[in-house]
């Protein structure tokens, strides 16, 4: 395009330059998650606009904009079944934004272009729905610097002010916003939980379930995303003792495992155990109620209970970054069944599984211990050709027989499923536990990430004397997976994601290194909860156990206390910035005041000058000299800067003795 | 100006180019020692005058008879060489006494415009305040104007034209006191005083003042004298010092101190004279200094006194509102 097409539209009003750049900042992000058709919309507004400057093309008259509207909510109500909730608004702040863009006329519009850059704040306040990673973090920061720039230019008038005043100023106005922000996010009062419960669809739930069926592990054993990441404090548990406890699941409807209602208590279902093992975790938003905790829990995390089956249960779901501090017993027994637990451990569907049924009665009357009924299921698992695989052949009609005697090849839930129905019908009290198992340590190895490709299925037994004793049939026919992970246990760990493959690739490092940031963004920032705040007060301050009130009195204090600070800076860099000379002339009158010579507030230059040489005939030469030179750059008509620089130097040297 | 001052002159002692500021000041230290030869112990008044004629302003001096008003209007004229005329206002003047008259003339059978007193480049308007009012205002009229209309024909005054108008003090008798709105239009008011004892002793020794005054060299010419008034503009004021003048201005028309304020147009006046004071003293820019001396001058005629410092003088009011009146640093 011409050069000079460019110039046409007033200035302030075009899109090309910083505001196309900072608004296509705002907008990139959200392509992952709108339409691609409204991401192809926001392209053509935009170009049309870019169109209007250049080649004065027509901007659609009001009526089109309006039918545009309408035509865009509809397709975005049609795509979501709904305008409301975080997926449809953020489609809608989108599609107003592209829209905005063709309402913004080129001669004059100034207004229009003042609501598209806060538009562009919006959108960066909507991306922080999906992800609040460092990353994102970095990315608004960016966008925000980008939009307050634009915001600079289009508000001026004539043009605008060049770059490098522009970024002078947005950087002003960043540095002073750092200390406000740390304020409030240190000292204002955390709640237990999020501030606001989000739309539906912005807790989106991910990682191991309530419910298990065929499938469910396998599906989840292919994403990399982390599900939490882990510290231990003391030693590190052996590799096969990594199971990272979650949903205890104990009733079968003949295809699926639930979990069964229970109240969380204080009661921890061990009787005895060994030494405790301490560690700290990082849980990444799961939307679910439950945490994860070694096998088997010992202490409660603050909002949290623990279920009679060994399950950590929070009072509300975790929709943002849990960090907690846990400990957990490697070694246990635990106390009797009671007769309605039992049963409950005991109960299969008498249709459900047939064949597995008559081989657990047969078990039942060969082995008179239950632990030789256990070990029986285990062998089976062993000589027969059973395959351990993510994508095992179809089970339609009944998963735990055509599992056990047809198809033979399954993941671990299809395992564990068995195993349970099995040990049921051999009259053992069994049950399915999930969560994760083992994880990967970070390249400098001070933490562990558990991703959710490392989810698994495994079973519990109860047996006279232990308790309950967890068995994991997976480990009975791909021992690998207990010791190496997914990957190495399957015969095909391409279907893996990069990850999870756990390889050697510079990608997996660097990625792992960006996992580190994460892994402090998350300790330091995201998790920042309640308890975190208090434990980091009672450090900074010795303030222990900092209540509401304490907290508010603090957070007032120091917003005072730095607006202060900031209202002080702002005054002196505006003197000092606007006037250096004016500076150093204070600081000279400072020191003639010093040896009493002070200057009176309506004294010029030269009758100052004339004040002194009758009052210290020895200082008339040295200060006159200074006066003269000080006068003719503060009123003469072109200053000269060497001479500016000059003056400053004998200003500074300056030292008049009394 | 960047013709010459000498150049336009014709007596080019320094070479034809563009005069220094330097050099500027030597000639008009030149002129104030010469006035101060006349006048003694008056240098302070001798520079007001010259920085209102400068300043394209008049002048007028309030003081009792025997001061010196006269002969300080003829050293002015004469130095300056400037044709000068003097008119004695009375109370029983025309204003056709001041301007002219048509008069009939037989040969030419028309009415010729005979032009009166104050068709000169410098006016003497003595004891101005003997006249009426009418034949007052005829005479600022010319002065605001710069032309004369009578009979319907507009007539220019020659450039430069100056007024040095001088006022008995108003207590005195038989008197029409200006009124404030013409006063406006005199740009400085000095009063010249009673000499000190040692200027007093000089001028009883000396020679008479009328033979000095014939004697006297001119040293400049009405032409180098516009160029002058021309580089009176261009002195440069920078912007804390007009922030500084708008403060004292402010501060006349708050505070009480005065019934009211100075105008806009005293504003611009003060700007202008501070110029010439600035010039006078050989600088290219104006210093606050400028403005703090001239400030009496030019207001004190202008303002009255409020109701609270009812009895005070002008003046003191004024160098107390300077001193209050803090400089930009």
């Amino acid at each position: 395009m011409r050069p000079e097409a460019w110039t046409r539209p007033a200035p302030g009003a075009r899109l090309y330059g910083l505001p196309g750049l900072a608004l296509l900042c705002a907008m990139a992000p959200h392509v992952t998650v709108v339409p691609l058709w409204l991401a192809a919309v926001f392209i053509a507004t935009g170009l049309w606009r870019l169109g209007a400057e250049a080649r004065d093309w027509a901007l659609p008259n009001r009526w089109l904009l309006a039918a545009a509207t309408v035509a865009l909510c509809g397709a975005i109500g049609w795509q979501y079944r709904t305008l409301f909730g975080r997926e449809a608004g953020v489609a809608l702040l989108y599609a107003m934004t592209s829209l905005k863009l063709l309402e913004w006329r080129v001669h004059g519009g100034q207004r229009d272009a003042l609501v598209l850059m806060l538009l562009g704040y919006l959108l960066v306040m909507a991306r922080m729905l999906y992800d609040q990673g460092p990353v994102t973090a970095l990315w608004a920061l960016a966008s925000v610097a980008l939009t307050l720039a634009a915001q600079v230019r289009v508000a001026s008038d004539g043009g605008g002010p060049p770059v490098a005043a522009v970024a002078r100023l947005v950087g002003g106005l960043l540095a002073r916003a750092v200390p406000l922000a740390l304020v409030l996010f240190v000292l204002f009062p955390r709640v237990p939980g999020p501030l606001w419960s989000l739309p539906q669809d912005a807790a989106a739930r991910t990682g191991v379930g309530e419910d298990m069926s065929p499938g469910t592990i396998a599906e989840l054993s292919r994403s990399d995303a982390v599900a939490f990441r882990v510290r231990f404090t003391g030693g590190l548990p052996a590799a096969d003792r990594r199971y990272w406890r979650g949903p205890v699941l104990d009733r079968y409807d003949g295809r699926t495992w639930r979990m069964s209602e229970e109240l969380p208590g204080e009661h921890f279902p061990q009787t005895e155990a060994s030494q405790a093992l301490s560690y700290v975790v990082t849980l990444e938003p799961s939307g679910r109620r439950w945490l994860y905790a070694l096998d088997l829990p010992d202490s409660l995390p603050a909002q949290t209970g623990v279920t009679a089956s060994g399950m950590l249960m929070r009072r509300s779901a975790v929709t943002e970054v849990v960090r907690y501090e846990q400990r957990s017993v490697l070694e246990y027994r635990t106390g009797p069944l009671t007769s309605w637990e039992r049963s409950r451990a005991l109960r299969l569907p008498s249709t459900a599984a047939p064949r597995a049924q008559a081989l657990g009665r047969e078990w039942r009357t060969r082995f008179a211990d239950p632990a030789e009924r256990v070990q029986a299921a285990l062998t089976m698992f062993r000589r027969e050709p059973f395959r351990y695989t993510l994508s095992p052949p179809l089970t339609p009609t009944d998963a735990v027989d055509e599992f056990l005697f047809d198809t033979r090849a399954g993941f671990c839930e299809h395992y564990a499923g068995a195993f349970v129905a099995l040990m049921r019908a051999a009259e053992v009290p069994a049950r399915v536990v999930t969560g994760y198992l083992g994880g990967e340590p970070s390249p400098g190895g001070d933490y562990f990430i558990v991703r959710q490709s490392d989810a698994h299925a495994w079973a519990e037994v109860w047996l006279e004397g232990r308790g309950w004793t967890r068995i994991d049939p997976t480990a009975a026919i791909a021992p690998e997976r207990v010791e190496r992970g997914t990957a190495s246990a399957i015969p095909d760990p391409d279907s893996l994601s990069l990850l999870s493959r756990r390889g050697e690739s510079w990608v997996a490092i660097a990625l792992l290194k960006l996992d580190a940031l994460e892994y402090a963004w998350n300790e330091w920032v995201l998790a920042y909860g309640p308890e975190r705040q208090r434990e980091l007060l009672g450090w900074l301050l010795g303030w222990r156990d900092i209540d509401w009130r304490g907290l508010i009195l603090l957070l007032v204090s120091a917003l005072a206390i730095v607006g202060l600070a900031l209202a002080l800076l702002n005054r002196r860099s505006r003197r000092q910035g606007r006037d250096p000379l004016g500076r150093s002339y204070a600081r000279f009158c400072a020191r003639l005041a010093a040896i009493g010579l002070a200057r009176q507030a309506s004294e010029g230059p030269l009758s100052y000058r004339a004040r002194i040489a009758r009052l210290r005939p020895d200082l008339a030469d040295a200060t006159g000299q200074i006066l003269v030179r000080y006068a003719e750059l503060r009123f003469g008509e072109h200053p000269d800067p060497q001479r500016l620089r000059e003056l400053n130097a004998q200003l500074r040297r300056f030292r008049p003795r009394a | 100006m960047e013709r010459t001052l000498e150049a336009v002159q014709g007596t080019a002692a320094a070479p034809a180019t563009a005069i220094s500021t330097a050099a500027l000041r030597e000639r008009l230290d030149a002129i104030i020692r010469q006035l101060g030869s006349i006048i003694l112990g008056k240098e302070p008044a001798l520079r007001l005058a010259l920085a209102c004629l400068l300043a394209r302003g008049h002048l007028l001096i309030e003081d009792l008879p025997g001061m010196g008003k006269t002969t300080l209007a003829q050293a002015l004229a004469r130095t300056l060489g400037l044709e000068y005329r003097r008119i004695q206002f009375t109370s029983d003047m025309l204003p056709a006494d001041i301007l002219g008259a048509s008069v009939y003339d037989r040969e030419q059978g028309a009415f010729v415009f005979h032009p009166g007193p104050v068709f000169a480049q410098l006016v003497l308007a003595d004891e101005i305040n003997r006249a009426s009012p009418k034949t007052q205002s005829a005479l600022l009229e010319a002065m605001e104007e710069g032309q004369v209309t009578s009979e319907g024909h507009t007539r220019r005054l020659p450039q430069p034209f100056f007024v040095i108008a001088t006022q008995n003090p108003a207590t005195q008798l038989g008197t029409f006191p200006l009124p404030e709105s013409q006063l406006d239009r005199f740009l400085l008011r000095v009063r010249l005083g009673y000499p000190d004892p040692k200027a007093e002793r000089a001028l009883l020794a000396g020679e008479d003042r009328r033979r000095l005054l014939d004697r006297l060299p001119v040293l400049i010419d009405p032409p180098g004298l516009l160029l002058l008034q021309a580089r009176v503009e261009r002195v440069h004021a920078a912007d804390v010092l007009l922030d500084y003048v708008q403060a004292l201005i402010s501060a006349t028309r708050h505070g009480g101190q005065f019934e009211t304020g100075l105008s806009p147009r005293a504003g611009l006046a003060l700007l202008r004279v501070a110029r010439a004071w600035a010039l006078l003293a050989g600088r290219d820019h104006v210093l606050p200094e400028d403005v703090q001396v001239t400030l009496p001058a030019l207001a004190g005629h202008r303002l009255r006194p409020g109701a609270q410092n009812a009895g005070a003088r002008a003046d003191e009011l004024l160098q107390r509102l300077v001193n209050s009146v803090p400089l930009p640093v």
